[in-house]
């Protein structure tokens, strides 16, 4: 058996490179994260003749310098791993930028075909391209495709077999860059070819350019050799001197310079214009699209649009999803004595576990949603919306889906709205927007607020709710901005940033993208979350009841004198053992802290509860004022006895409402804020920044106003 | 002569030519990337709601960046 040959996709992003992927590999793909860097890797394999063909898809990349982690994957894994052959997705609409990736790839000498994609928009726009002719002129196999409707991938798959099974040697472009950069390089690289240690296989020439360019990770690596660094940087120094003095430039503009001239003399020979087109279709939608006043309403109603179709498509999925784990319990239940290997089962791991993955079918249609908005090329456009109002809180354009999803319109979920930050390249800025996420009001915070509402504010209902998503934006812009400002301190990073042309999203390319990331939702519930579950079921479950208080209450239970009133003692037995628990104790404890707030030890076992999830909090309640289990979508009873319950009133409800929507995020959230930033610390941070913030806020409020004689 | 002006003066619909890319470091390698050069013809198609970003179209796409990026870049007006 040999080796698979392996196949390294390259190209900028909106070029294809994802239908081209799913094109040749179908369903025989894997999504995996590279190690300490959050972006995306995802492998698969071809068939090509009956043989089995690896496929790399590299993340989508405008260059090869070492400037973001998708460029320094990329180019580490091409220099690292040699893979048998590149294939670079060229948008053939957009060829003269799209080719500056190419003629870098050629530059490092990888063995290379181009794959021309999107030749049915190209002619759409009048362009014709001559497929023949830049192949020889650059001196590698092009392969014309539409990878969308599946044209060209068995040739172009062939075409990459034979480059493979030719095994070339690297050959690396040489391209002139005037006489002045050109000298230098060549004394660069002499001293390079000369050095000992050379850097894997890679050419002495393109490691003098990448010196000359500046590049950070090639420069790093020269100065852990002293004496080559001391040969070098003086060279780098006197070209760069020189440029600036002869030309008041930089040598890595004069080398983008000499680049773009090479690509435009062969584009000038491969690409003519059948026709002027004016301003196509998708120039036309901008103008509406984006326009001053329409272009902000079509945005509100787009993700109203959303958030009513997530809620009306998932509900009955929601429904089956509730049903089936409420069946496995009783099933558990059943076929196991009642004890303490039950409850835990039922209420630690099914109920846990069943609690996060109940939300699957809502978080799968609101990542079909997003998919069809980055498909469709929209999603570019909301963040060329709403730039310029997010970046007065230090955040960007980007940020706003993560933050809509999150709950922005009430009822998103965090999870899915921490993983959506992966669209935002600034680390501070994607920082900023994963930690300001769970301050929007998600839809397991719902429940809690209908049941407060329901109690206290039962005559402005739709406007108490209004007035929570308005308060919830407003904190959560606010916590961002005192986060750039403090710990996140740091320039914004440019907004340059391509908008693609409108696109009909595929079928195809929506459920991949739906379900990759649904996938890795439900893996995460099976894993960390059910550790932390069962945690959190023995801290409300432990210690318990004694024997003896136990003895005693079956006594009195059996003694009760009709059902009504035995169900009441159940209820109360509940409290009682709840009470005991160490949740219940540490509640107790809590009283000291949460006194100023208006809180009472049952309010704080509800919330030490809510950290696991949110809508635990209505359920804990129920227990904790002895109504038993209540079912948070029907709360109506245990509104009304809150309603009743002395110590309660309208300012202590609002405080805590203000509370649960800003205190420490779910523990979802919490592994989901670990992954996402590679660290503990952020997700710490976020758990004690939001918590604090929160209890500031109740205490204002609840003191102020009792002052102002509101309690 | 011609006035130096940037890209910011431009008004939408009005073509030009980059003269100059007054920048370097990680911005100016990004903006070459995309392919803001010298000599290279583009037209501003429009400008966010709140004036802020601005949408160019250069070598047959369409690109945005904010107001005080498109200061960086003079450029000439033509015919």
């Amino acid at each position: 058996m040999t080796r698979p040959y392996t196949i390294a996709l390259a190209g900028n992003p909106n070029a294809g490179k994802t239908s081209v992927f799913n094109a040749l590999t179908g369903a025989r793909q894997h999504v995996g994260n590279y190690p300490g860097v959050t972006v995306e890797y995802k492998e698969g394999s071809a068939l090509h003749e009956g043989k089995k063909v690896a496929v790399v898809d590299l993340p989508g990349t405008y260059s090869l310098t070492a400037y973001s982690p998708e460029e320094l994957v990329s180019r580490n894994y091409l220099i690292g791993q040699r893979p048998d052959v590149v294939v670079d997705v060229v948008d053939a609409s957009n060829l003269e930028r799209n080719l500056y990736l190419a003629v870098q790839l050629m530059e490092l000498g990888v063995p290379l075909v181009i794959c021309l994609n999107m030749m049915d928009v190209a002619k759409t726009r009048g362009l014709r391209i001559d497929a023949a002719k830049l192949s020889q002129l650059l001196g590698v196999p092009v392969v014309p495709t539409v990878a969308r409707q599946n044209q060209g991938m068995d040739d172009l798959l062939a075409a990459a077999v034979q480059v493979a099974q030719s095994a070339p040697e690297w050959r690396p472009l040489n391209i002139s860059y005037g006489s002045d950069v050109d000298q230098g390089v060549a004394e660069l690289a002499d001293i390079l070819q000369g050095a000992q240690e050379r850097r894997g296989l890679l050419s002495a020439r393109w490691l003098a350019v990448k010196c000359l360019e500046g590049d950070q990770e090639v420069m790093d690596r020269v100065r852990e050799t002293p004496e080559l660094a001391d040969k070098l940087l003086p060279v780098c120094r006197r070209v760069a001197a020189h440029i600036k003095s002869t030309m008041d430039d930089d040598p890595d503009s004069i080398v983008a310079d000499y680049r773009y001239g090479y690509i435009t003399g062969i584009t000038r020979q491969v690409v003519s214009s059948e026709r002027e087109v004016r301003m196509d279709l998708s120039d036309k939608l901008d103008q509406v699209l984006t326009h001053r006043l329409m272009g902000p309403l079509f945005l509100f109603l787009v993700l109203y649009g959303i958030y009513n179709f997530v809620f009306w498509a998932s509900e009955v999925p929601v429904v089956w999803f509730e049903h089936f784990f409420a069946w496995l319990g009783g099933v558990v239940e059943s076929a196991l004595p009642p004890g303490v290997l039950s409850s835990l089962i039922v209420s630690g791991v099914i109920g846990g576990v069943g609690g996060v993955l109940g939300f699957t079918p809502l978080i799968a249609f609101m990542f079909f949603a997003i998919a069809v908005m980055e498909d469709s090329g929209y999603m570019a456009r909301v963040a060329y919306i709403m730039d310029r109002v997010l970046r007065i809180f230090g955040l960007h354009g980007n940020s706003v889906m993560a933050l809509m999803v999150a709950g922005g319109i009430s009822g998103g979920c965090a999870v899915p709205g921490v993983m959506a930050t992966r669209t935002l390249k600034d680390p501070k800025a994607r920082l900023a927007t994963i930690l300001t996420v769970p301050f929007m009001n998600c839809g397991a915070k719902l429940p809690v607020y209908s049941l407060l509402i329901a109690a206290f504010f039962a005559h402005f209902q739709a406007e108490m709710l209004f007035l929570l998503t308005l308060i919830s934006w407003g904190l959560g812009l606010g916590a961002a901005k005192l986060l750039r400002v403090t710990v996140l301190k740091g320039e914004q990073t440019p907004f340059v940033m391509e908008l693609p042309p409108y696109r009909a999203p595929t079928i195809k390319g929506l459920v991949i993208h739906t379900w990759e990331r649904t996938w890795q939702y439900a893996k995460k519930a099976g894993t960390m979350i059910l550790g932390v579950s069962v945690l959190m079921w023995a801290a409300m479950s432990f210690p318990g009841l004694g024997p003896e208080q136990d003895a005693a209450w079956q006594k009195r239970l059996a003694a009760a004198p009709g059902q009504t009133a035995g169900l009441e003692l159940k209820a109360e037995r509940a409290r009682q053992e709840l009470a005991g628990t160490l949740a219940g104790q540490a509640g107790q404890a809590l009283t000291a802290v949460t006194a100023p707030l208006g809180f009472d030890w049952r309010a704080n076992v509800a919330l030490v509860g809510g950290f696991a999830a949110k809508e635990i909090i209505v359920s804990t309640l129920g227990v904790a004022y002895s109504l038993g289990e209540v079912d948070p979508e029907h709360s109506q009873s245990l509104s009304k006895r809150l309603a009743a319950e002395p110590g309660w009133n309208p300012l202590k409800a609002f405080a805590l409402i203000l509370f649960v929507m800003v205190y420490a995020p779910c523990l979802a959230t919490v592994v989901m804020i670990r992954r996402e930033t590679g660290t503990w610390r952020w997700a710490m941070f976020s758990v004690a920044y939001n918590t604090l913030i929160a209890y500031l806020l109740a205490l204002v409020v609840y003191q102020g106003g009792k002052a102002l004689g509101l309690g | 002569m011609t006035d130096a002006i940037t890209l910011r003066q431009l008004q939408p619909g009005q073509r030009a030519t980059i003269k100059k890319v007054g920048t370097s470091g990680e911005l100016g390698r990004r903006m070459r990337e995309m392919g803001l050069l010298p000599g290279t013809e583009i037209q501003v198609l429009g400008r966010a709601p709140l004036k802020d970003p601005v949408e160019i179209k250069l070598r047959g796409y369409n690109l945005t960046l904010r107001n005080n990026e498109a200061d960086l870049i003079t450029v000439e007006i033509g015919e």
